[in-house]
């Protein structure tokens, strides 16, 4: 179990290794990556900044993480946010989810991220072409992503 | 009762500072009051916390409910809902 908050990019087939390394009990990695949407709401970006709370954002993450150990047979995971100004295109997150066997692997990444979303202390700023700011605001969607895992 | 608050995303950018240390009064006891308190501190405040009820709070890096008491907290963070991932 690891999580990151960082500005610099990743590199997943390196957290994929750093996850894997030295080890014969993983049958399943999944990896799901976040990327800046260049158009939202049919306005083009320019670019997008993430601010955050730091110690907040890494003990959240943590538990978020460890929800998912409790819930699924994991061998490891890993979580990635990048925080600071990206453009589009770029990687914003990376989870990775590693177990003995998919079905395990599937549903504790979709869990990680519905749960990141809801949860981890990340807001986003857009700015357009001619640099006006604009906060984006949250979806409903997210929230009712996370009420399927509850009535497990 | 003495604490740290912090401010993120357009609350922030509305009150006009990230953080502060405040002497917080009697008979403030939970975040709603709070809530309630600072949005007679000046017009950035009141612009601020105007829609309290779309505000989320943690007391010491943990989600809280506005009816959660503020009783021995060290920081308490205010925030929009979040957008990450």
């Amino acid at each position: 179990m690891s999580v990151s908050v960082q500005a610099e990019d990743f590199d997943i087939s390196r957290e994929v290794a750093a996850l894997t390394s030295d080890r014969t009990d993983i049958g399943a990695i999944v990896t799901f990556t976040g990327t800046v949407r260049g158009k939202n709401v049919g306005a083009e970006l320019s670019s997008m900044t993430l601010e955050h709370y730091p110690g907040m954002t890494e003990a959240e993450l943590a538990r978020v993480e460890a929800e998912a150990h409790a819930r699924w047979p994991l061998q490891g995971t890993r979580i990635v946010h990048r925080i600071g100004t990206l453009a589009p295109g770029d990687n914003i997150v990376l989870v990775v989810t590693a177990s003995a066997h998919r079905h395990a692997a599937f549903e504790a990444a979709a869990f990680l991220m519905d749960y990141l979303k809801s949860r981890a202390p990340f807001w986003k700023k857009e700015t357009d072409a001619s640099g006006d700011g604009r906060w984006v605001d949250a979806r409903e969607s997210d929230d009712a992503a996370l009420e399927r895992w509850k009535a497990r | 009762m003495t604490v740290t608050l912090r401010y993120f995303a357009w609350l922030r950018e509305r009150v006009g500072r990230s953080e502060e240390v405040l002497d917080v009064p009697r008979g403030v006891t939970t975040v709603a009051d709070l809530i309630g308190w600072l949005q007679t501190r000046g017009p950035e405040y009141a612009s601020a916390f105007e829609r309290a009820e779309v505000i989320r709070a943690a007391i010491d890096h943990a989600h809280v409910r506005q009816e959660a008491p503020i009783a021995g907290a060290r920081e308490i963070g205010f925030f929009p809902p979040v957008t990450g991932g």
